[in-house]
């Protein structure tokens, strides 16, 4: 991941989860499959942060395919995706309201974590 | 039905422990994620947006109710309750766990299934007329030469590294219904002027992103010389396919690059300089893998059934299910029946566990324990009495699994899309959805008659739509998904590639297009015309002006 790719300011770190799939966000001090516990970078310092937690946590074997996503923030100030496919991924299948975070499921093991 | 000898299962077993040690090791960090990649891909694992994905083979479409009832207890044990069959006929599931991989394909394994080849840049899963051993118009059925072609690929050493993916279908009749040139290889089986059985060989066919026609590059090759001779055509693709850029690197690119005559002079040239015989399937060998594909043990029966011409006359749901979704089957007193997957409003291709355990019951009680999945995303019961059909039917409506389309406007393909693939620009289901909810109407359907629609969420073409009838592609544009409209496509032995109508449009504008563009057929067919002939009467523009006026529709 290099600054030249970075998108637009404010940006979250997403990932999915090695070992079960799921969809992590960067808190700051761990993984969360919870879109609401994101760290929200809001300058350049705060997403060069990102990018090196990213680095870390790939290196670690914790997680796969990190990147940043650029976000818009909604009335309670958390992170809402701008683009519609990251949108979904945060969410879950939009055909099927039941199914994936909007449904309150997540695929992680809590004992891996 | 194929049954595993000791080698096959040996085989299978072998590789599921061999891909537990991987996954071990990609845990404790001896394997990288960009050297266990391709190792999770050649076993049919990938990262889709919201989990892993595990595509599991179903070999030319074939299940037993076994089979189909281990994929229900995974799709319940190990996913959310459903799986999805996709156009080469294999099933998804799109919610597995990586840690739980190795135990899936240990089920897999206990019924004979595996994920062998489902991905990477090796041969695919072969496909098949779903109706073989059934239709009437078949030269031999196909499975056997797809069951040999698929034990000779199987981890084959010299084309487990090919520049891209390779796709072989196979139809044992003079109607195509396996898609068959728009595969990498298509083979027609055909009997010569001497009798003699052998294949059509056509070369270079394909969808994504460069859709192309296969070539036909020999129109008799014997029976017995199959292997040696994909040996020669993937030997040619080997060297001269391109590496340097994974775009240009399917076969289809290479018989267009140097031409169809210089490909086959190059086949035949390697074909020359073979050992044929030390290739070829030993006649025992393929006599043993064609007794598996016998015809199960027929009733002999009148050719229509008083039970079924009463039921249907009692019945208009079911008479109406049985004049859209029954082939015919070439065995008097039978029948092939297509379930549709298409139900209004939900996914193309999803079935629930509990809809695949109905399935893999009336599959055994009434079917000679065989379904039959095909590229439209359904599931076919191949031999079923006529005496049986109503029990079948009222067994299928008390499932949810009795929507009378098969064939129609609103038995649509379409890939996930970007509800669930990470490769997607656009979703197909919505789109799919909205569309069968338009037509949702029976009579109307059936006044439409035959109709192929056939969406795919990015230019990779998962959802065939250069081959639809009416195909639909969605692409981002402005950071919006937007869909183009195509026409003309046809997926059988006239096979053609859809021309695009106009600009792309909005997915809520979609419906209304497509609406358009029907009333122009109905109000220009001749008699029985059917779609696809109507347009190649007309010719695009009167579909364009159609588009045209959905664009320019007040809001």
């Amino acid at each position: 991941m290099t600054a030249a790719k970075r998108p637009p300011l404010p940006v979250i770190l997403l990932a999915n989860d090695l070992l079960d799939g799921e969809v992590v966000f960067w808190t700051g001090r761990g993984w969360s499959d919870r879109p609401a516990e994101a760290l929200i970078a809001k300058d350049e310092a705060a997403a060069f942060e990102l990018e090196r937690a990213a680095a870390h946590a790939l290196a670690q074997n914790k997680v796969v395919d990190a990147y940043l996503v650029d976000v818009a923030l909604d009335a309670e100030g958390h992170a809402v995706p701008r683009h519609y496919r990251e949108k979904i991924k945060t969410e879950g299948p939009s055909v099927r309201r039941d199914l994936g975070k909007q449904a309150g499921q997540s695929n992680l093991v809590p004992t891996g974590h | 039905m194929y049954r595993y000898d000791e080698f096959d299962a040996r085989f299978v077993r072998e590789r599921v422990a061999q891909f537990r040690d991987q996954v071990a090791r990609r845990l404790d960090g001896s394997l990288t994620e960009d050297e266990f990649k391709p190792l999770r891909l050649k076993n049919g694992v990938y990262l889709q947006l919201h989990a892993y994905m595990l595509r599991v083979a179903i070999p030319y479409g074939t299940l037993s109710a076994r089979q189909l009832r281990q994929l229900a207890l995974i799709g319940e044990k190990y996913d959310r309750g459903y799986g999805h069959f996709t156009t080469r006929t294999n099933m998804q599931f799109n919610w597995p766990r990586l840690r739980d991989v190795p135990e899936i394909l240990d089920l897999l394994a206990d019924v004979e299934m595996h994920c062998i080849q489902t991905s990477g840049n090796c041969i695919r899963n072969v496909t098949a007329d779903h109706f073989a051993g059934v239709a009437a118009d078949e030269v031999e059925d196909p499975r056997p030469t797809a069951e040999l072609i698929r034990q000779w690929s199987s981890l084959h050493p010299e084309f487990d590294y090919l520049p891209r993916k390779f796709k072989i279908a196979v139809t044992g009749s003079a109607h195509d219904r396996a898609v068959i040139k728009a595969h990498d290889i298509g083979l027609r089986i055909l009997r010569n002027a001497k009798g003699e059985i052998g294949y059509e060989v056509m070369v270079g066919g394909g969808l994504g992103r460069t859709p192309m026609i296969a070539k036909t590059i020999r129109a008799f090759l014997p029976k017995h010389e199959l292997l040696a001779y994909l040996e020669a055509v993937l030997r040619v693709y080997n060297l001269e396919g391109r590496r340097d850029n994974k775009y240009k690197a399917r076969v289809k690119i290479l018989v267009h690059e140097i031409g169809a005559e210089k490909f086959t002079e190059l086949v035949e040239a390697e074909y020359a300089g073979l050992d044929g015989p030390s290739i070829d399937a030993d006649p025992q060998e393929v006599a043993r893998i064609a007794a598996y594909f016998a015809a199960p043990a027929y009733e002999k029966l009148a050719p229509r059934s008083s039970a079924y011409e009463t039921a249907k006359a009692e019945n208009r749901a079911f008479a109406t299910w049985a004049s859209v979704n029954l082939f015919p089957h070439k065995v008097p007193g039978y029948a092939a029946a297509t379930i549709s997957l298409k139900n209004i409003g939900e996914a193309p291709g999803d079935v629930t566990s509990a809809q695949m355990r109905v399935l893999a019951d009336l599959a055994e009680k009434y079917s000679f324990d065989e379904l039959r999945i095909t590229h439209a995303q359904n599931v076919v019961l191949p031999h079923v009495k006529q005496d049986d059909l109503f029990a079948v039917w009222q067994a299928l409506v008390a499932a949810d699994l009795a929507s009378a389309n098969a064939g129609l406007i609103t038995d649509i393909i379409a890939c996930p899309g970007l509800d669930y693939c990470s490769l997607a620009t656009a979703r197909s289901i919505p789109i799919a959805q909205a569309l069968a909810q338009r037509f949702a109407n029976q009579q109307r359907q059936i006044d439409i008659g035959e109709l192929n629609i056939k969406i795919s969420g990015c230019i990779n073409a998962c959802g065939h739509h250069h081959v639809g009838h009416i195909g639909i592609l969605g692409l981002e544009k402005s950071g919006k998904e937007s869909y183009q409209i195509t026409l003309g496509g046809d997926a059988t032995l006239n096979a053609a590639i859809g021309e695009n109508l106009g600009p792309g449009l909005a997915a809520q504008d979609v419906p209304d297009a497509i609406e358009r563009i029907v009333d122009v057929y109905l109000k220009h067919r001749k008699a029985d015309e059917p779609f696809i002939d109507a347009v190649r009467r007309l010719g695009l523009e009167p579909f364009k002006i159609a588009l045209q006026e959905t664009l320019h529709a007040p809001a």
